[in-house]
């Protein structure tokens, strides 16, 4: 798949914002007035620039109110709807903890669970792909999760919590390359499948419909980005996970931690762009490609 | 309204038959000649005449080598465009509603002015039968002609999608394949008709006649090939003597 740049923007930003939201939802750390305002201004600017910046891949973003009216059948849909939810719950529960010193719990819980909603409602317009087999995984959502709200705890500034959750991020990550390495192989689908002329022999595409490119082939064949891709896990692993983890370890200050987000960020980042360049869609194989 | 229907009165769609299509790509012209003036929004060309051109189509002829394991290689022109799916997953992700299928005859469609192009619904075809117009920035995808088929100002023999109108082959056959006497289903039964990626669950109207088994050259080609066995000996006499004579010269 083409690693749209907007995408990956929204996803890593978004997952790490909402995952802010939620321990600001349930209360941790427990800030009222002034600091509470700088996380929950963090915690916006982070789910909002995502939010917005995933708009930029669409063609008609002024339609784009339409967008919540499908949330029967469409996770995309559900999606649109769960973030404003959870934004609108929210800022409702932080002006609370900001201007009347208040903590409502109740929405402060209702908040939490509509942010956590929102990561997995993104997770599954992935996940629900089978023309993906590497996003096809029960994995897929439990990665996203898992990620949002480990990055979550390390924005909140929730040091034990953020050193549980990493290394379980960590699992899951490790899991899902391992798993999806093989996943189009497992899914069955060949060239002789997608044409049905295996029962002759052996199928090998012989001319593409045009002597040019095409959308779909743009779209959903992207094969340059695969090249450093063991390069790139390393690289993403480093920095997404074991550099937080042993900057949490070490006595820190605010600068460390400041560091940690950092790291947290690129390697989450570099990881999404895997997600994506790694992604093989099967309309490929009509083209003899992967 | 992105959920689909329960069932269609009718399954309109197309049976291509592969044994058949000589890959001559007139079906990829006259489906756009049709499309870039009627339903919906033209299929435009970037660059049609500069260095990189593309374009949109909503009819691609692929071709494909095949090997059988004894025998000759097969070129077999394999035509794809939409499959008009019982079981769409590209309307299902709509999250504007702007994709559906129609409930009276199963044509899978797209209202346009909903399209917000998010291009998830191409994500979801597993054919790759939607492409996004790189000009207008809309989902356009095969209509089935939708504006041909039922349009009464067309003579009757052109109510029918362009595609199998223009076919010089016969390779390309419309109808309802919903029901169990029509000559499109009296055709797959016959013919072996067949799904493309039956394991994506998508259960595709559209069918592929699989191509014949080609007849197998034995030790002879014909009775009377022994008979056209050359003839020509070598010269003698006053013949070889002028053949040497020559070639000397």
């Amino acid at each position: 798949m083409h690693p749209a740049r907007s995408v990956i923007l929204f996803t890593t930003l978004s997952g790490l914002g909402f995952g802010l939201l939620f321990w600001l939802g349930i209360g941790l750390p427990k800030a009222t007035g002034w600091i509470a305002f700088v996380f929950f201004v963090i915690a916006y600017a982070l789910a909002v620039g995502g939010l917005l910046a995933s708009t930029f891949h669409l063609g008609h973003p002024e339609r784009a109110i339409k967008a919540f009216s499908q949330w029967r059948s469409s996770w995309l849909s559900r999606e649109g709807v769960c973030a404003v939810a959870a934004l609108v719950v929210m800022a409702i529960y932080g002006a609370g903890l900001v201007f009347l010193g208040e903590r409502w719990a109740i929405l402060g819980w209702i908040g939490a669970a509509l942010s956590v909603g929102t990561v997995f409602t993104t997770s599954m317009i992935y996940a629900q792909l089978k023309t993906v087999p590497r996003w096809n995984l029960t994995l897929t959502p439990f990665l996203f999760l898992t990620l949002s709200i480990a990055g979550g705890a390390l924005m909140a500034g929730e040091v034990s919590w953020a050193l549980t959750l990493l290394p379980v991020a960590a699992a899951f990550q490790v899991a899902y390359w391992i798993t999806g390495d093989t996943a189009l192989r497992r899914s069955g689908t060949t060239l002789a499948s997608a044409t049905g002329l295996g029962d002759v022999g052996q199928v090998r595409a012989f001319e593409p419909p045009h002597t040019g490119p095409n959308y779909l082939m743009k779209e959903f064949m992207f094969v340059v980005g695969r090249k450093h891709a063991v390069k790139l896990r390393i690289f993403a692993f480093a920095l997404g996970y074991a550099a937080p983890i042993l900057l949490l370890t070490v006595p820190f200050g605010h600068w460390e931690a400041a560091l940690a987000v950092v790291c947290h960020l690129g390697g989450v980042y570099v990881s999404r762009w895997l997600f994506f360049a790694q992604a093989e869609h099967v309309v490929g194989l009509y083209y003899g490609k992967r | 309204m992105t959920q689909l229907p329960e069932t269609t009165t009718r399954k309109l769609g197309l049976v291509i038959d592969l044994d058949t299509c000589v890959g001559c790509h007139a079906c990829v012209v006259s489906c756009k000649g049709w499309n870039t003036e009627n339903y919906g929004a033209p299929l435009s060309d970037q660059e049609a005449y500069g260095a990189d051109p593309s374009g949109t189509f909503l009819n691609r002829v692929h071709s494909y080598e095949v090997q059988p394991d004894d025998g000759a290689a097969q070129l077999i022109h394999f035509p794809k465009s939409c499959l008009h799916c019982e079981d769409a997953p590209c309307v299902t992700v709509c999250p504007t509603g702007a994709s559906y299928k129609r409930t009276e005859d199963g044509i899978v469609l797209v209202n346009e002015r909903d399209c917000i192009g998010c291009g998830l619904c191409a994500w979801a075809c597993p054919y790759g039968a939607r492409e996004m117009d790189a000009a207008e920035k809309v989902m356009k995808k095969c209509t089935l002609c939708v504006d041909r088929i039922y349009n009464e100002n067309l003579p009757e023999v052109d109510r029918v999608p362009a595609c199998v109108r223009t076919c010089p082959a016969g390779a390309r056959h419309f109808g309802d394949l919903g029901d169990p006497d029509s000559d499109v289903s009296k055709l797959v039964e016959e013919r072996g008709g067949m799904d493309l990626m039956p394991e994506m669950g998508t259960k595709p109207v559209n069918k592929y006649l699989p191509p014949r088994p080609k007849d197998r050259i034995e030790d002879q080609i014909d009775i009377l090939a022994p008979l056209l066995a050359p003839v020509a000996e070598e010269p003698k006499g006053f013949m070889a003597w002028l053949d040497k004579a020559l070639e000397k010269i």
